[in-house]
Formats: C-alpha cells, sequence, structure tokens
C-alpha cells in the first residue's frame, strides 16, 4: 500500500497512490493510515482520487481509520472516483463521511 | 449471439484480484458501459470475496472458476467452488448494516450482501456434485 502524506491549513493530507482498496490490500491500507495518522492536526483529508475500485473490505478499512483518529479528529474524503462514490452512497456511509468533489474542495473548506 | 469466457484460479486474495480484472477488462472488450461495468465488479467482488474468506473454510484451499454469459439484454456471472454448502443451504439475506450508532459502532464489515443483492437483477444458488454455483445476473441496456 502506498499512501502519501503533507500538511495544509491546518489539516493533514493523506494521498492514496494504488488503484485498488480491496480485500488484499485493506489490512495494510488500515495499518498504513495508522501510522500515518498515529498524531497529527484533528482533520485528516483522505484523496481518493487515484482510487478506480474499492470493494466492503476497503470501505471497512476506511471506517476503520476513521475510528482509530478517536472521537476529537476527524477523516474527511476527497476526490472519490464515481465508482468509489456509489459505493458510499450505497451503503449510506456518505451519511458518515463528508465527500469533498475535489481535494481542492476539501481543503478550501478547512477555513470556513 | 452469447459470447462466453470462463477463468479459474485457487482461492485467494490476490488471485482473486487478478480473476476479477480478468472479467473486467473482458466486459468492457464488448464496449459495456463503464458505470455498468463498474456496478458488475463491485458485486462480482464481492461474490468472490466471499468465497475466498469462507468458503474454504477448516479445508484446504480449493479453486474458484467464473464462467460469464453475455447476451445482448443480460449478462450472467457463474462463480464456483468446492468448499462446503451455503450454513442451512441459503444465502445470506443482506440486509443494509445500521450505520446510525455513535462512531465506535460503525460496522467495518457486513455489506458484501447487500451490495450484491442491491446490483444484480436475479441471483440463484444450485449445489450440485460437491459444489457452490452461484449465478448473478445484471441487465445490460441496449446500445442507443
Amino acid at each position: 500500500m502506498s499512501l502519501t502524506s503533507t500538511k495544509a491549513d491546518g489539516a493533514q493530507i493523506v494521498t492514496v497512490n494504488a488503484e485498488r482498496i480491496d480485500a488484499a490490500m485493506a489490512i495494510q491500507f488500515k495499518e498504513d493510515m495508522r501510522a500515518e495518522t498515529e498524531s497529527g492536526p484533528e482533520r485528516v483529508i483522505l484523496d481518493l482520487s487515484a482510487v478506480q475500485f474499492i470493494d466492503s473490505s476497503g470501505l471497512g478499512a476506511i471506517v476503520a481509520a476513521m475510528k482509530q483518529l478517536g472521537s476529537g479528529r476527524r477523516l474527511d474524503l476527497a476526490g472519490p472516483t464515481p465508482m468509489v462514490e456509489k459505493v458510499f452512497r450505497l451503503t449510506r456511509m456518505d451519511t458518515i463521511f463528508k465527500l469533498y468533489g475535489s481535494l481542492n474542495e476539501a481543503v478550501s473548506a478547512t477555513n470556513s | 449471439m452469447p459470447d462466453t469466457f470462463a477463468c479459474s484460479f485457487t482461492a485467494t486474495e490476490l488471485e482473486a484480484r487478478s480473476g476479477i480484472s480478468f472479467v473486467v477488462e473482458r466486459l468492457r472488450d464488448f464496449d459495456l458501459p463503464e458505470d455498468r461495468v463498474g456496478d458488475i465488479q463491485i458485486a462480482l467482488a464481492e461474490a468472490v470475496n466471499n468465497v475466498v474468506e469462507h468458503a474454504y473454510k477448516g479445508v484446504p484451499t480449493g479453486d474458484v472458476r467464473i464462467r460469464c454469459n453475455l447476451s445482448s439484454e443480460q449478462l450472467w456471472i457463474r462463480i464456483s467452488d468446492a468448499g462446503p454448502p451455503f450454513p442451512d443451504g441459503e444465502l445470506p439475506a443482506g440486509e443494509l448494516a445500521d450505520v446510525s450508532g455513535p462512531l465506535e459502532d460503525l460496522p467495518e464489515g457486513g455489506f458484501g450482501w447487500f451490495l450484491i443483492r442491491e446490483l444484480t437483477s436475479r441471483i440463484l444458488y444450485e449445489r450440485t456434485d460437491g459444489a457452490n454455483q452461484l449465478s448473478l445476473c445484471f441487465q445490460i441496456e441496449p446500445q442507443t
């Protein structure tokens, strides 16, 4: 799993550099997210724009990544492709996470 | 004229990914609309992942076979494994996991059968000759 992390406007941006977050990837994703977000800003933005496919294991791993942050911090999602957005919508997870159309949108929302 | 294609692989997560990708690439070759291919990929991946995670539990890992039959109106995908039958010989109901509770209670799984049922138009399950045969049907919009 390849994640990269930067900081912008008080938020941590974690970018997923993989086309799939699937069953073969889910545990690694969860562990890498834990390592990347162990400490840091209250708000974490997960940039999903490179992800072309997610299955329910990958969805569960993103939920787990949010739980790992604890109650004082939050995980927002940026740039979901149509397929990724659909999985979140069908499972009603779009009511749990804030989904932004692009990373820019998500970052500008930090200041508002 | 229906087209048929098939593949088989060992029931591991990585092999499953290759098998799913093989089917998806073939569907793209037939110029199916990308959002339709997306739906099919979600349901197929959930069904195949179920086989990898559950079908060969407690017994030596075996193969997964996928056979696709594509006509102008519909696609049937049959997924077979040689594991033990489904509990009580029935498919899971696939109700949507409850996401209304507090953060720490949010479900991290249990979405698979919900997604399969949501994205398919028909599902058939047969137990024959010691094999599970799960068939998923998808409507294909005629090209306009």
